[in-house]
Protein backbone atom coordinates (compact mmCIF):
# COMPACT_ATOMS: atom_id res chain seq x y z
CA UNK A 1 0.00 0.00 0.00
CA UNK A 2 0.99 3.83 -0.82
CA UNK A 3 -0.26 6.66 0.21
CA UNK A 4 -1.42 6.22 3.81
CA UNK A 5 0.69 6.60 7.12
CA UNK A 6 0.43 3.17 8.28
CA UNK A 7 3.57 1.76 9.61
CA UNK A 8 4.95 -1.71 9.18
CA UNK A 9 6.87 -3.87 11.57
CA UNK A 10 10.53 -4.24 10.74
CA UNK A 11 10.31 -7.99 10.67
CA UNK A 12 6.93 -7.90 8.59
CA UNK A 13 8.23 -10.27 6.11
CA UNK A 14 8.82 -13.08 8.79
CA UNK A 15 5.22 -12.82 9.83
CA UNK A 16 3.98 -12.54 5.92
CA UNK A 17 5.86 -16.03 5.80
CA UNK A 18 4.28 -17.14 8.67
CA UNK A 19 0.84 -16.61 7.47
CA UNK A 20 -0.43 -13.59 9.62
CA UNK A 21 -3.55 -12.33 8.92
CA UNK A 22 -2.46 -8.06 9.18
CA UNK A 23 -4.82 -5.19 10.64
CA UNK A 24 -4.70 -1.94 11.43
CA UNK A 25 -4.01 -1.05 14.72
CA UNK A 26 -2.63 2.30 16.84
CA UNK A 27 -1.57 3.29 13.27
CA UNK A 28 0.63 -0.15 12.97
CA UNK A 29 0.07 -3.39 10.56
CA UNK A 30 -0.38 -6.09 12.62
CA UNK A 31 -0.49 -9.01 12.78
CA UNK A 32 -3.69 -9.98 14.23
CA UNK A 33 -3.68 -13.86 13.83
CA UNK A 34 -1.51 -16.43 12.52
CA UNK A 35 -2.90 -19.63 10.58
CA UNK A 36 -3.53 -21.61 14.06
CA UNK A 37 -6.63 -18.91 14.88
CA UNK A 38 -6.99 -17.02 17.57
CA UNK A 39 -8.28 -19.34 20.38
CA UNK A 40 -5.29 -21.95 19.92
CA UNK A 41 -2.88 -19.17 19.96
CA UNK A 42 -4.01 -18.35 23.38
CA UNK A 43 -4.65 -21.71 24.82
CA UNK A 44 -0.91 -22.81 23.32
CA UNK A 45 0.49 -19.19 25.33
CA UNK A 46 -0.45 -20.26 28.60
CA UNK A 47 0.25 -24.17 27.81
CA UNK A 48 3.36 -23.57 26.37
CA UNK A 49 5.19 -20.80 25.07
CA UNK A 50 3.69 -17.48 22.82
CA UNK A 51 6.14 -15.51 20.48
CA UNK A 52 4.22 -11.81 20.09
CA UNK A 53 6.01 -8.74 17.89
CA UNK A 54 5.59 -5.86 19.20
CA UNK A 55 7.56 -3.74 18.06
CA UNK A 56 4.78 -1.14 17.98
CA UNK A 57 5.13 -0.11 21.58
CA UNK A 58 8.26 2.30 21.93
CA UNK A 59 11.33 2.24 24.06
CA UNK A 60 12.74 5.36 25.65
CA UNK A 61 15.59 5.87 27.79
CA UNK A 62 15.68 9.02 30.23
CA UNK A 63 19.30 9.67 31.62
CA UNK A 64 20.92 12.48 33.28
CA UNK A 65 21.47 13.90 37.03
CA UNK A 66 18.04 14.85 37.02
CA UNK A 67 16.49 11.80 35.46
CA UNK A 68 14.80 10.89 38.91
CA UNK A 69 13.23 14.51 39.37
CA UNK A 70 12.08 14.13 35.98
CA UNK A 71 10.17 10.90 36.20
CA UNK A 72 9.38 12.29 39.51
CA UNK A 73 7.23 15.23 37.83
CA UNK A 74 6.45 13.30 34.97
CA UNK A 75 4.93 9.90 36.75
CA UNK A 76 2.83 9.35 40.44
CA UNK A 77 6.79 7.65 40.95
CA UNK A 78 9.77 7.86 43.39
CA UNK A 79 12.04 6.86 40.84
CA UNK A 80 14.79 7.56 43.43
CA UNK A 81 13.30 4.19 45.07
CA UNK A 82 14.01 2.07 42.70
CA UNK A 83 16.50 -0.61 42.94
CA UNK A 84 19.10 -1.05 39.89
CA UNK A 85 16.64 -3.03 37.25
CA UNK A 86 13.32 -3.30 39.29
CA UNK A 87 10.19 -2.29 37.06
CA UNK A 88 7.53 -0.66 38.04
CA UNK A 89 4.17 -0.02 36.55
CA UNK A 90 3.71 3.67 36.35
CA UNK A 91 1.70 6.79 34.42
CA UNK A 92 1.50 9.91 32.73
CA UNK A 93 -1.37 12.08 34.17
CA UNK A 94 -2.70 15.37 33.24
CA UNK A 95 -3.60 18.01 34.84
CA UNK A 96 -7.46 16.69 35.84
CA UNK A 97 -5.49 12.91 37.26
CA UNK A 98 -6.50 11.57 33.99
CA UNK A 99 -4.68 8.76 32.59
CA UNK A 100 -2.79 9.82 28.83
CA UNK A 101 -0.55 6.50 29.22
CA UNK A 102 0.48 3.81 31.77
CA UNK A 103 4.09 2.59 31.40
CA UNK A 104 6.48 0.23 32.92
CA UNK A 105 9.58 2.34 34.11
CA UNK A 106 12.83 0.28 34.80
CA UNK A 107 15.84 1.69 36.59
CA UNK A 108 19.40 0.53 34.80
CA UNK A 109 21.45 2.92 36.55
CA UNK A 110 22.08 5.45 38.94
CA UNK A 111 20.80 8.26 36.61
CA UNK A 112 19.40 6.16 34.19
CA UNK A 113 15.93 4.35 33.20
CA UNK A 114 13.88 2.91 30.54
CA UNK A 115 10.60 4.12 29.63
CA UNK A 116 8.18 1.82 27.96
CA UNK A 117 4.58 3.03 26.35
CA UNK A 118 1.76 1.94 24.39
CA UNK A 119 2.38 2.24 20.65
CA UNK A 120 -0.89 4.63 20.06
CA UNK A 121 0.77 7.43 22.74
CA UNK A 122 4.31 7.39 21.72
CA UNK A 123 4.73 10.20 20.08
CA UNK A 124 2.59 12.31 22.42
CA UNK A 125 3.78 10.64 25.22
CA UNK A 126 7.50 11.63 23.56
CA UNK A 127 6.54 15.61 23.15
CA UNK A 128 5.29 15.07 26.93
CA UNK A 129 8.60 13.94 28.65
CA UNK A 130 10.19 16.16 25.88
CA UNK A 131 9.00 19.76 26.62
CA UNK A 132 8.81 18.16 30.63
CA UNK A 133 12.58 17.49 30.38
CA UNK A 134 13.74 21.22 29.37
CA UNK A 135 13.29 21.82 33.14
CA UNK A 136 15.51 19.23 34.52
CA UNK A 137 19.14 17.55 33.29
CA UNK A 138 18.33 14.81 31.73
CA UNK A 139 17.46 13.71 28.07
CA UNK A 140 15.05 11.54 26.36
CA UNK A 141 16.31 9.65 24.08
CA UNK A 142 13.74 6.91 22.19
CA UNK A 143 15.48 3.43 20.66
CA UNK A 144 15.00 1.96 17.75
CA UNK A 145 14.61 -1.44 18.41
CA UNK A 146 12.52 -4.61 17.57
CA UNK A 147 10.33 -5.56 20.78
CA UNK A 148 9.49 -8.91 21.04
CA UNK A 149 7.42 -10.52 23.75
CA UNK A 150 7.76 -14.27 24.73
CA UNK A 151 4.94 -15.28 27.48
CA UNK A 152 4.13 -19.38 29.27
CA UNK A 153 5.33 -21.63 30.97
CA UNK A 154 7.88 -22.86 28.92
CA UNK A 155 9.05 -19.14 27.83
CA UNK A 156 12.71 -19.20 30.18
CA UNK A 157 13.13 -22.41 28.98
CA UNK A 158 12.54 -21.86 25.52
CA UNK A 159 14.82 -18.60 26.00
CA UNK A 160 17.83 -20.65 27.87
CA UNK A 161 17.25 -23.43 24.21
CA UNK A 162 18.35 -20.10 22.40
CA UNK A 163 21.09 -19.53 24.56
CA UNK A 164 19.25 -16.25 26.91
CA UNK A 165 19.80 -17.32 30.12
CA UNK A 166 17.28 -15.92 32.55
CA UNK A 167 17.97 -17.42 35.96
CA UNK A 168 18.19 -14.90 38.58
CA UNK A 169 15.83 -12.25 36.85
CA UNK A 170 12.17 -12.01 38.83
CA UNK A 171 9.17 -11.06 37.85
CA UNK A 172 9.15 -6.70 36.92
CA UNK A 173 12.92 -6.86 36.91
CA UNK A 174 14.82 -5.22 33.70
CA UNK A 175 18.43 -5.95 33.01
CA UNK A 176 20.81 -5.38 29.26
CA UNK A 177 21.59 -8.39 28.55
CA UNK A 178 23.53 -7.22 25.69
CA UNK A 179 24.71 -4.30 23.69
CA UNK A 180 21.73 -2.37 23.24
CA UNK A 181 19.51 -5.02 24.35
CA UNK A 182 16.85 -4.88 27.39
CA UNK A 183 15.22 -7.23 28.71
CA UNK A 184 12.69 -7.69 31.35
CA UNK A 185 10.65 -10.32 33.09
CA UNK A 186 6.97 -8.69 32.49
CA UNK A 187 4.38 -9.24 29.68
CA UNK A 188 0.44 -8.79 29.25
CA UNK A 189 -0.46 -12.06 29.21
CA UNK A 190 -0.39 -13.03 32.97
CA UNK A 191 1.56 -15.25 32.38
CA UNK A 192 5.89 -15.95 33.60
CA UNK A 193 7.45 -14.24 30.17
CA UNK A 194 9.68 -11.75 28.85
CA UNK A 195 9.65 -8.57 26.89
CA UNK A 196 12.98 -8.12 25.04
CA UNK A 197 13.61 -4.94 22.89
CA UNK A 198 16.70 -5.39 20.41
CA UNK A 199 18.83 -4.69 17.25
CA UNK A 200 16.74 -6.11 14.10
CA UNK A 201 19.56 -8.02 12.98
CA UNK A 202 20.06 -9.52 16.60
CA UNK A 203 16.08 -10.22 16.72
CA UNK A 204 15.95 -11.66 13.28
CA UNK A 205 19.02 -14.41 14.72
CA UNK A 206 16.95 -14.88 18.03
CA UNK A 207 13.51 -15.45 16.50
CA UNK A 208 15.03 -17.83 14.03
CA UNK A 209 16.15 -19.81 17.17
CA UNK A 210 13.13 -19.35 18.85
CA UNK A 211 10.85 -20.23 16.15
CA UNK A 212 13.47 -23.56 15.84
CA UNK A 213 11.81 -24.84 19.34
CA UNK A 214 8.57 -26.75 18.93
CA UNK A 215 7.33 -24.73 22.57
CA UNK A 216 7.28 -21.83 20.42
CA UNK A 217 4.32 -20.14 18.23
CA UNK A 218 4.09 -16.41 16.97
CA UNK A 219 0.89 -15.08 18.67
CA UNK A 220 -1.51 -12.60 16.98
CA UNK A 221 -2.88 -9.39 18.52
CA UNK A 222 -5.90 -10.92 18.61
CA UNK A 223 -5.15 -13.89 21.39
CA UNK A 224 -3.00 -11.14 22.92
CA UNK A 225 -5.95 -9.13 23.50
CA UNK A 226 -8.04 -12.01 25.01
CA UNK A 227 -5.21 -13.00 27.18
CA UNK A 228 -4.83 -9.87 28.89
CA UNK A 229 -8.64 -10.01 29.24
CA UNK A 230 -8.40 -12.57 31.10
CA UNK A 231 -5.47 -11.76 33.12
CA UNK A 232 -7.43 -8.42 33.93
CA UNK A 233 -5.08 -6.15 32.51
CA UNK A 234 -6.02 -2.69 31.43
CA UNK A 235 -5.64 -1.08 27.63
CA UNK A 236 -5.29 2.28 27.28
CA UNK A 237 -7.52 3.91 25.64
CA UNK A 238 -10.05 1.65 25.86
CA UNK A 239 -10.50 0.73 29.83
CA UNK A 240 -8.27 3.69 31.01
CA UNK A 241 -8.31 7.02 28.49
CA UNK A 242 -7.61 10.57 29.99
CA UNK A 243 -11.30 10.56 31.40
CA UNK A 244 -10.50 8.31 33.62
CA UNK A 245 -8.06 8.48 36.61
CA UNK A 246 -6.19 5.71 38.58
CA UNK A 247 -8.61 5.40 41.91
CA UNK A 248 -11.71 5.01 39.57
CA UNK A 249 -9.48 2.77 37.49
CA UNK A 250 -8.80 1.07 40.66
CA UNK A 251 -5.01 1.33 39.74
CA UNK A 252 -3.90 2.94 42.92
CA UNK A 253 -1.57 -0.05 43.81
CA UNK A 254 0.76 1.20 41.38
CA UNK A 255 1.34 4.96 43.39
CA UNK A 256 3.30 4.36 46.42
CA UNK A 257 1.36 5.44 49.76
CA UNK A 258 3.84 8.67 50.44
CA UNK A 259 3.98 9.88 46.46
CA UNK A 260 0.06 9.35 46.86
CA UNK A 261 0.19 11.81 50.28
CA UNK A 262 3.28 14.24 49.07
CA UNK A 263 4.75 13.69 45.71
CA UNK A 264 4.75 16.51 43.30
CA UNK A 265 3.70 14.70 40.18
CA UNK A 266 1.60 16.04 37.68
CA UNK A 267 -1.85 15.44 38.63
CA UNK A 268 -1.58 15.19 42.20
CA UNK A 269 -3.88 17.77 42.82
CA UNK A 270 -6.57 16.58 41.10
CA UNK A 271 -5.85 12.94 42.25
CA UNK A 272 -5.52 13.90 46.08
CA UNK A 273 -9.60 15.34 45.39
CA UNK A 274 -10.39 12.22 43.88
CA UNK A 275 -9.32 10.23 46.27
CA UNK A 276 -10.99 12.02 49.05
CA UNK A 277 -14.34 12.33 47.10
CA UNK A 278 -14.02 8.84 46.36
CA UNK A 279 -14.57 7.50 42.97
CA UNK A 280 -18.22 7.51 41.45
CA UNK A 281 -17.61 4.81 39.50
CA UNK A 282 -14.92 1.67 39.77
CA UNK A 283 -13.20 -0.82 37.21
CA UNK A 284 -14.49 -4.20 37.69
CA UNK A 285 -14.41 -7.76 36.39
CA UNK A 286 -17.80 -8.84 34.36
CA UNK A 287 -18.65 -11.74 34.06
CA UNK A 288 -22.01 -12.40 31.61
CA UNK A 289 -24.21 -15.38 32.11
CA UNK A 290 -24.52 -18.09 29.70
CA UNK A 291 -22.01 -18.30 26.37
CA UNK A 292 -22.71 -14.44 24.73
CA UNK A 293 -20.10 -12.49 24.81
CA UNK A 294 -20.31 -8.73 26.38
CA UNK A 295 -18.48 -5.99 24.15
CA UNK A 296 -16.64 -2.80 25.07
CA UNK A 297 -19.18 0.03 24.68
CA UNK A 298 -22.12 -1.92 26.13
CA UNK A 299 -23.95 -0.17 28.49
CA UNK A 300 -24.76 -1.46 31.80
CA UNK A 301 -28.33 -1.11 33.82
CA UNK A 302 -28.90 -1.97 37.44
CA UNK A 303 -32.21 -4.79 38.44
CA UNK A 304 -33.96 -1.28 38.30
CA UNK A 305 -33.13 -0.45 35.23
CA UNK A 306 -31.27 2.55 36.16
CA UNK A 307 -28.07 3.47 34.19
CA UNK A 308 -25.26 1.60 36.01
CA UNK A 309 -22.01 1.83 34.00
CA UNK A 310 -20.45 0.60 30.82
CA UNK A 311 -18.33 -2.25 29.35
CA UNK A 312 -14.96 -1.40 28.28
CA UNK A 313 -13.30 -4.39 27.20
CA UNK A 314 -15.32 -7.58 26.22
CA UNK A 315 -15.19 -11.15 24.76
CA UNK A 316 -14.51 -14.44 25.44
CA UNK A 317 -12.06 -16.16 27.43
CA UNK A 318 -10.41 -19.35 26.07
CA UNK A 319 -9.01 -20.28 29.20
CA UNK A 320 -11.95 -18.94 31.58
CA UNK A 321 -14.25 -20.86 28.81
CA UNK A 322 -16.84 -17.98 29.08
CA UNK A 323 -17.16 -14.69 28.08
CA UNK A 324 -15.00 -12.37 29.97
CA UNK A 325 -15.21 -8.63 30.42
CA UNK A 326 -14.38 -5.32 32.09
CA UNK A 327 -15.85 -1.83 32.66
CA UNK A 328 -16.86 0.74 34.91
CA UNK A 329 -19.50 0.35 37.56
CA UNK A 330 -20.83 3.02 40.11
CA UNK A 331 -18.99 2.48 42.92
CA UNK A 332 -22.04 0.99 44.81
CA UNK A 333 -22.28 -2.23 42.74
CA UNK A 334 -18.44 -2.23 42.39
CA UNK A 335 -18.03 -5.46 44.78
CA UNK A 336 -18.06 -9.04 43.70
CA UNK A 337 -21.30 -10.85 43.43
CA UNK A 338 -23.57 -8.08 42.97
CA UNK A 339 -25.51 -8.47 39.25
CA UNK A 340 -26.19 -5.48 36.49
CA UNK A 341 -27.54 -6.18 33.08
CA UNK A 342 -25.56 -5.56 30.08
CA UNK A 343 -27.42 -3.85 26.57
CA UNK A 344 -26.97 -6.42 23.69
CA UNK A 345 -28.72 -5.67 20.23
CA UNK A 346 -31.76 -4.72 22.78
CA UNK A 347 -31.54 -7.72 25.50
CA UNK A 348 -30.32 -7.49 29.03
CA UNK A 349 -27.95 -10.22 29.73
CA UNK A 350 -27.38 -10.80 32.99
CA UNK A 351 -23.69 -9.61 34.16
CA UNK A 352 -21.75 -10.20 37.97
CA UNK A 353 -19.22 -7.77 38.93
CA UNK A 354 -15.94 -10.58 39.40
CA UNK A 355 -12.75 -10.51 40.96
CA UNK A 356 -9.73 -10.09 38.68
CA UNK A 357 -8.14 -11.24 37.13
CA UNK A 358 -10.29 -14.42 35.48
CA UNK A 359 -7.17 -16.53 35.20
CA UNK A 360 -4.70 -16.72 37.96
CA UNK A 361 -1.44 -14.81 37.38
CA UNK A 362 1.67 -17.15 37.05
CA UNK A 363 4.45 -14.40 37.92
CA UNK A 364 7.92 -15.61 38.63
CA UNK A 365 8.37 -13.81 42.10
CA UNK A 366 11.30 -15.25 43.66
CA UNK B 1 -32.97 -30.74 -7.01
CA UNK B 2 -31.27 -28.55 -4.51
CA UNK B 3 -29.39 -25.55 -6.42
CA UNK B 4 -26.70 -23.47 -4.50
CA UNK B 5 -26.46 -19.98 -4.83
CA UNK B 6 -24.02 -17.43 -3.11
CA UNK B 7 -23.94 -13.95 -1.93
CA UNK B 8 -21.52 -11.12 -2.00
CA UNK B 9 -21.30 -11.07 1.64
CA UNK B 10 -20.42 -14.46 2.05
CA UNK B 11 -23.48 -16.18 1.97
CA UNK B 12 -24.66 -19.58 0.57
CA UNK B 13 -28.29 -20.83 -0.17
CA UNK B 14 -29.23 -24.62 -0.95
CA UNK B 15 -32.90 -24.01 -2.21
CA UNK B 16 -35.06 -26.95 -2.41
CA UNK B 17 -38.85 -27.11 -2.74
CA UNK B 18 -39.03 -23.11 -2.10
CA UNK B 19 -37.05 -23.43 1.08
CA UNK B 20 -33.55 -21.96 1.49
CA UNK B 21 -30.71 -23.24 3.83
CA UNK B 22 -28.72 -20.51 4.51
CA UNK B 23 -25.21 -20.21 5.56
CA UNK B 24 -21.68 -18.57 5.48
CA UNK B 25 -18.81 -19.53 3.56
CA UNK B 26 -15.77 -21.52 4.11
CA UNK B 27 -13.83 -18.20 3.28
CA UNK B 28 -16.06 -16.38 5.50
CA UNK B 29 -15.25 -18.18 8.47
CA UNK B 30 -11.45 -18.06 7.71
CA UNK B 31 -12.01 -14.35 8.15
CA UNK B 32 -13.93 -14.14 11.15
CA UNK B 33 -12.25 -16.87 13.29
CA UNK B 34 -12.98 -19.06 16.05
CA UNK B 35 -16.59 -18.49 17.05
CA UNK B 36 -17.67 -18.99 20.10
CA UNK B 37 -21.38 -17.71 20.22
CA UNK B 38 -24.16 -17.70 17.09
CA UNK B 39 -27.43 -15.30 17.91
CA UNK B 40 -30.00 -17.50 16.34
CA UNK B 41 -33.11 -16.28 14.82
CA UNK B 42 -36.95 -17.12 16.29
CA UNK B 43 -39.08 -19.44 14.01
CA UNK B 44 -41.69 -17.24 12.43
CA UNK B 45 -39.45 -14.02 12.25
CA UNK B 46 -40.13 -12.35 8.46
CA UNK B 47 -37.21 -10.99 7.37
CA UNK B 48 -36.98 -8.46 3.93
CA UNK B 49 -33.43 -8.92 2.63
CA UNK B 50 -30.91 -6.89 4.09
CA UNK B 51 -32.50 -7.29 7.37
CA UNK B 52 -29.97 -8.77 10.09
CA UNK B 53 -30.76 -12.91 10.31
CA UNK B 54 -28.10 -13.90 12.73
CA UNK B 55 -25.53 -12.30 14.73
CA UNK B 56 -22.15 -14.65 14.68
CA UNK B 57 -19.21 -13.63 17.89
CA UNK B 58 -15.91 -14.82 17.07
CA UNK B 59 -13.33 -14.53 20.53
CA UNK B 60 -12.90 -10.97 19.08
CA UNK B 61 -15.74 -9.47 17.36
CA UNK B 62 -19.14 -10.00 16.73
CA UNK B 63 -20.89 -9.98 12.86
CA UNK B 64 -24.10 -9.75 11.16
CA UNK B 65 -25.22 -12.03 9.09
CA UNK B 66 -28.18 -10.89 6.75
CA UNK B 67 -31.02 -12.20 5.10
CA UNK B 68 -30.09 -12.57 1.47
CA UNK B 69 -33.87 -12.62 0.29
CA UNK B 70 -36.95 -11.77 1.66
CA UNK B 71 -38.85 -14.94 3.69
CA UNK B 72 -39.31 -16.52 6.31
CA UNK B 73 -37.61 -18.11 9.13
CA UNK B 74 -38.62 -21.76 9.58
CA UNK B 75 -35.94 -23.28 11.64
CA UNK B 76 -32.83 -22.10 13.45
CA UNK B 77 -29.87 -24.70 13.29
CA UNK B 78 -29.86 -25.23 17.28
CA UNK B 79 -26.67 -27.03 17.27
CA UNK B 80 -24.98 -24.09 17.25
CA UNK B 81 -26.45 -23.15 20.65
CA UNK B 82 -23.98 -25.41 22.40
CA UNK B 83 -21.57 -25.69 19.53
CA UNK B 84 -20.74 -22.64 17.53
CA UNK B 85 -17.31 -23.81 16.32
CA UNK B 86 -19.25 -25.97 13.86
CA UNK B 87 -19.50 -22.86 11.60
CA UNK B 88 -15.61 -23.16 11.34
CA UNK B 89 -15.27 -26.46 10.83
CA UNK B 90 -18.40 -27.34 8.71
CA UNK B 91 -19.56 -23.56 7.07
CA UNK B 92 -21.41 -25.58 3.98
CA UNK B 93 -22.33 -28.37 6.13
CA UNK B 94 -23.56 -28.70 9.75
CA UNK B 95 -22.78 -25.56 10.04
CA UNK B 96 -25.95 -24.15 8.64
CA UNK B 97 -27.48 -21.47 10.47
CA UNK B 98 -31.58 -21.03 9.23
CA UNK B 99 -33.95 -22.10 6.81
CA UNK B 100 -36.06 -20.16 5.41
CA UNK B 101 -39.29 -19.79 3.11
CA UNK B 102 -38.61 -17.75 -0.06
CA UNK B 103 -41.31 -14.79 -0.02
CA UNK B 104 -40.26 -14.38 -3.90
CA UNK B 105 -37.74 -16.81 -5.63
CA UNK B 106 -37.03 -14.39 -8.62
CA UNK B 107 -34.63 -12.42 -6.33
CA UNK B 108 -32.47 -15.67 -6.50
CA UNK B 109 -31.87 -14.37 -9.99
CA UNK B 110 -29.57 -12.13 -8.57
CA UNK B 111 -27.16 -13.95 -6.82
CA UNK B 112 -23.92 -15.85 -7.87
CA UNK B 113 -23.41 -19.50 -8.81
CA UNK B 114 -20.42 -21.08 -7.44
CA UNK B 115 -18.17 -20.24 -10.50
CA UNK B 116 -19.16 -16.32 -10.17
CA UNK B 117 -18.28 -16.51 -6.37
CA UNK B 118 -15.25 -17.92 -6.89
CA UNK B 119 -14.06 -15.02 -9.01
CA UNK B 120 -15.39 -12.72 -6.55
CA UNK B 121 -13.52 -13.88 -3.94
CA UNK B 122 -10.55 -14.56 -6.23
Amino acid sequence: MTGDDTRHLPLEDIHVAAGARFGAFAGWSMPLTYPAGVMKEHLHTREQAGLFDISHMKLFEVSGPEAVPLLNRACPLDAGALEISQSKLSFFLNEAGGILDDLIVTRLGDARFMVVANAGNAVADEKHLRALATDFEAKVEPLDRVFLAIQGPEAWAALSRAGIETGSLLFMHGVEPRKNWFMSRSGYTGEDGFEIGLPEADARDLVAKLLGDERVLWIGLAARDSLRLEAGLCLHGQDITPETDPASAALMWAIPKDIRASGAFIGADALRAAVERGPAQKRVGLKPEGRQPVRGGAALFDADGNPAGQVTSGGFGPSAGHPVAMGYVSTPLAKPGMRVFADVRGTKIPVDISSLPFTPHRYRKG
Amino acid sequence: MATTYFTSDHEWLRVEGGIATVGITDYAQEQLGDLVFVELPETGKKLTKGDTAVVVESVKAASDVYAPVDGEITEANGTLSSDPSLVNSAATGAGWLWKMRLADESQLAGLMDEAAYKAHIG
